[in-house]
């Protein structure tokens, strides 16, 4: 490039520019004018009209709150409805000396400095001239001392407002679940439109899965207001859809009975409508009052139950995982039948304790001395682990894993609750891939009477029972059984046709062997089969708690109470028509046969005679 | 140059305006920036249900971004040239990182999170991208050929989907137009111009098929916001009735009914020039305008009196999109635009732009402050 056409271009370029630079100007004057043209016809044509309704009269528009849909048991029997409730409420704004308000107040109504901090702290969150409750749910009490006195207190009032309310409390608290205020990561993920005005969304349970259906869809008013921003008259208005009524499959007198006989336990009890997959009992005992969580509940409180030793807030029922023990037998079994590793009347003898080849450890049987020759019937009636170690090792862990997993093992059973558990149904893939260890033999041998890795939910314990009751056709359990009002067009839930294909023989002589389990003078759950007409098929498991040491230390006392076996028992009846599947974890209950079984006893019996 | 001679009269012969020069601080500018910067915490406390602790974090904010703005200031415009395709790169890289980063988490991701603070590439790209584009441009004759053309818009088109991809329309729109005003003061010829625009128009169907269903939303809203009073069309109905209530004089300071009955949502980012044009009425706006159309016009000058191609192209982008930014962000809350997320610049609450549009400045300062040689000396 030449010197001389260096300075031309430079030139030309400085030129072009200058040129630009103009035109930009040009282009922006041209675009702010454009601006300016619609300030003045919003502000100076427009003034009269926006004006109006932004001042004198204005129009708002108001959300309409829809009303939650309320939830009822499979009878009717109401878990969560809605209650009118008081609340004391002040607009700042229109008190003088708020702080001298406040400190009247709460010597007049004995309000807690807590409650004042915590409407100190929402109050500054508030919107001006937003009444902001101080007290909710106001006692009779506490509303007639205020009415006395109400006229020297400008700016505070009575408010009524709708209360979630759960009659049924900590009985069905981890199942139906609670509503709480929206916190401030809801805020964000929930339509803004929606919930304009809704104060509270479903937490856990039944009222957070199913929060799109009870909300309902939230309508408008067009209102007129005066200055003081009191409302005259309105205009137009869409009223709320209110949400759906939900009907789940829970049966609550039967859930009650279960969880009364979890009294002084720690626990879950299951039950499954073995003909629908519909769950008629999902109890988790402790339970918690979940009423204190919709008036936001007192942080003490809270802490009281976040650090309680029992952890009534877990939901054992859907997220507890206990090693299945003996109840993993009948489907070991069922793997042996299906794969010709035994057949029925296949004899083995049991000394007491089972060795692998050229390992001198001993696998021991819970009964010193063992069970003697035992088949496979007797093996499950009485519950003999040699021979289940036997037949681990016959099996392998991988055909074991590939089987138990069409009973859902390993897997969520996909119940309409949030936060399920998968529990862990171990293979060899799985220690490589997740611990990068090698399977050794022994462990096949114990995860063959439900120890080691495998661990299970009680709702997957519950669903693989129902499925082996239902002959291999899959049970998949649900809670909402349909919604009624005001649009019935919801269709009931309806299992996925899903078959696993098992020899009807094969099953049959499992059953048959469950049933010995009650029904033998031999059966470890021998004592539930008093007073009734038909056959209960069921299997007792006792599993080994590991974590005992660590327990141990922590609290002395408790030593003995916490070393104990968890019980469990799964059942179904009658063995001949199943109708409905039960699976119980009693934490240290000790014996599966005596702690867990007679709570299931009561649970089938109950249903059963209701059913006749 | 005429121009010149005035600007020298804005230079007091003081002892703080020696101090200023010598920090290479334009001083005009500076003194319009500070303006806005003021008036910016007098509609904050207001809209901002008059809260300090608002205020003071603004001002923090605001006081780092000065602190920034004074330090590119510094830095010799030679510098920035050296860098920039560096710098457009990392950038590029950061926008890739936290676009895989974001497959991991949920929904939007716009966020680097460094451990000490957290960092949004796409603010450093609304820079580097013109940047990019000027050094590239000015490495050939201008006008440029159909070749240079090509390349441009490649770096142009990379950043925007990028981010687009978040999804940021608001930015993406933003980083776009910087390119595109790279390209236009390079002199990009007026019959391209005419058939790209054209070309875009042909485009708005297949652009339409990309956008997320929220953005869709925000486009029929604007198009018709009383079709949904209680959702999208809420902010547009609120924030045309506040301006229009405000009328010639407005309703003085604090004196905003909408913003404080809790009408108005986004009051003190996206929507606070609906609180200023209530308060302060058609002349506040003016006003504002006026003060917008000063820097601006500075930034103008600043690039017309550059002394090569890079500095030229770049000074005139950053102040063409400043433009952009408060045209873009006005139009929306005045409901001719569609609502895209772009705050008022040196105005809304939020740290990010500030930072951001103060570096700009810092730049166009540098560029002003570095002259090696006087025009006609």
């Amino acid at each position: 490039m030449s010197r001389i056409y260096t300075i031309k271009n430079k030139l030309v370029e400085s030129r072009l520019f200058l040129n630009r630079i103009i035109s930009a100007f040009a282009l922006i004057l041209l675009l702010t004018s454009g601006l300016i043209v619609r300030l003045v016809y919003l502000q100076i044509v427009g003034h009269e009209h926006y004006a109006t309704l932004a001042k004198d009269n204005s129009i708002k528009i108001e959300p309409l709150v829809p009303t939650r849909g309320i939830i009822y048991d499979r009878h009717g029997k109401v878990l969560a409805d809605n209650t009118q409730s008081f609340s004391l409420e002040l607009i700042p704004e229109q008190i003088v000396d708020l702080d001298d308000t406040l400190l009247r107040l709460q010597k007049l109504l004995n309000i807690s400095d807590e409650k004042i901090d915590q409407y100190q702290k929402q109050r500054k969150r508030q919107k001006r001239f937003v009444s902001t409750p101080l007290l909710i749910s106001m006692t009779d009490e506490e509303l007639a001392k205020f009415a006395v006195v109400r006229p020297y207190f400008p700016g505070v009032d009575i408010q009524a407002r709708l209360v979630r309310h759960y009659p049924y409390a900590e009985l069905a608290s981890h199942v139906v679940g609670y509503v709480g205020r929206i916190n401030e990561a809801e805020m964000k993920s929930l339509p803004i439109a929606e919930y304009r005005g809704s104060s509270h969304v479903g937490k856990i349970g039944i009222e957070n899965t199913y929060e799109a259906e009870l909300h309902g869809k939230t309508g408008y008013a067009e209102i007129e207001t005066n200055v003081q921003a009191r409302a005259i008259n309105t205009v137009n208005s869409v009223p709320p859809t209110p949400g759906e009524n939900l009907y789940l499959t829970l049966d609550i007198d039967l859930q009650k009975t279960a969880y009364d006989a979890l009294d002084g336990f720690n626990g879950a009890v299951v039950a499954i409508d073995i003909k629908t997959g519909g769950v008629l009992v999902f109890a988790s005992r402790p339970g918690f009052d979940p009423n204190p969580f919709v008036i936001g509940i007192a942080n003490d409180a809270y802490q009281a139950l976040q650090s309680s030793e029992n952890q009534p807030l877990y939901n054992r029922a859907l997220r507890g995982l206990y090693p299945p023990g003996s109840t993993i037998k009948p489907f070991i079994a069922l793997a042996g039948l299906e794969y010709n590793a035994i057949n029925a009347e296949h004899k083995l003898f049991c000394p007491g304790y089972y060795q692998l080849p050229n390992v001198s450890h001993h696998y021991r049987d819970w009964k010193k001395g063992g069970h003697g020759s035992v088949n496979m019937t007797e093996a499950i009636t009485q519950s003999c682990d040699v021979y289940f170690y036997s037949l681990a090792s016959m099996l392998g862990i991988d055909r074991m894993h590939d089987f138990l997993q069409h009973f859902g093992f390993g897997e969520k059973t996909g119940i309409d609750l949030s936060g399920e558990k998968p529990g862990l149904m171990p293979s060899r893939e799985w220690k490589r891939s997740q611990r990068n260890q090698s399977w050794y033999p022994g462990e096949t041998l114990i995860t063959g009477i439900g120890q080691g890795y495998l661990q299970v939910t009680p709702i997957q314990l519950a669903k693989a029972t129902a499925t082996l009751a239902n002959k291999g056709k899959v049970v998949t359990p649900f809670l909402v059984k349909n919604t009624i009002s005001p649009d019935p067009t919801e269709p009931d839930v309806e299992n996925p046709p899903s078959n696993i294909t098992i020899k009807p023989e094969n099953i049959n002589s499992i059953i048959s062997a469950m049933v010995n389990v009650i029904h033998d003078p031999h059966g470890t759950a021998k004592g539930i089969s008093k007073d009734i007409n038909y056959q209960i098929a069921g299997k007792t498991g006792t599993a080994q708690v590991f974590n005992i040491k660590q327990d141990a230390k922590y609290n002395e006392n408790d030593i003995d109470f916490k070393l104990r076996d968890h019980a469990l028992f799964i059942s179904f009846a009658p063995a001949d028509d199943p109708k409905i599947a039960v699976a119980v974890i009693v934490e240290n209950g000790g014996h599966g046969g005596s702690v867990a079984a007679p709570i299931a006893g009561q649970v089938i019996k109950q249903f059963l005679r209701e059913q006749q | 140059m005429k121009a010149e001679t005035r600007s020298e009269q804005f230079h007091p012969p003081s002892v703080i305006g020696n101090i200023l020069r010598k920090l290479h601080i334009d001083i005009p500018l500076f003194i319009g920036l500070l303006l806005i910067s003021l008036l910016s915490f007098i509609i904050l406390y207001s809209a901002g249900s008059q809260d300090m602790d608002v205020l003071l974090r603004q001002a923090a904010r605001v006081g780092l971004a000065f602190l920034l703005m004074t330090v590119l200031a510094h830095v010799d415009p030679y510098q920035f040239k050296r860098y920039s395709a560096l710098l457009f790169g990392l950038g590029i890289l950061l926008l890739v990182a936290v676009l895989v980063m974001g497959q991991f988490g949920k929904g939007a991701q716009r966020w680097l999170d460094l451990g000490v603070f957290r960092f949004q590439p796409s603010e450093m790209i609304k820079i580097t991208t013109p940047m990019m584009v000027a050094w590239y441009l000015a490495e050939h004759a201008l006008p440029p050929k159909p070749k240079q053309l090509l390349i441009a818009s490649i770096l142009i088109v990379v950043p925007t989907l990028l981010i687009a991809k978040q999804p940021d329309l608001g930015t993406a729109l933003l980083v776009a137009s910087s390119g595109a005003a790279v390209l236009f003061f390079a002199g990009l010829s007026w019959r391209f111009i005419l058939a790209i625009s054209a070309t875009l128009a042909g485009l708005t169907p297949i652009l339409w098929h990309f956008m997320r269903p929220y953005q869709r939303d925000r486009v029929l809203t604007f198009l018709n916001p009383e079709a949904d009073p209680l959702g999208r069309g809420y902010h547009i109905i609120q924030s045309k009735i506040a301006i229009g209530s405000g009328g010639i004089y407005g309703k003085g300071w604090l004196g905003s009914t909408q913003s404080e009955l809790d009408f108005l949502p986004e009051s003190s980012t996206d929507f606070i020039f609906a609180v200023f044009a209530e308060e302060f009425g058609l002349f506040g706006c003016l006003g504002l305008l006026t003060l917008y159309l000063l820097i601006i016009s500075r930034c103008l000058y600043i690039a017309s009196q550059a002394q090569d191609t890079y500095s030229r192209l770049l000074a005139s982008s950053l102040a063409f999109t400043f433009f952009v930014y408060v045209f873009v962000n006005i139009g929306m809350v005045i409901g001719v635009l569609p609502v895209v997320g772009v705050p008022l610049p040196l105005i809304s609450y939020g740290g990010t732009s500030i930072v951001t549009l103060l570096a700009g400045f810092g730049i166009l300062m540098s560029i002003h402050t570095h002259k090696k040689f006087l025009p006609h000396s």
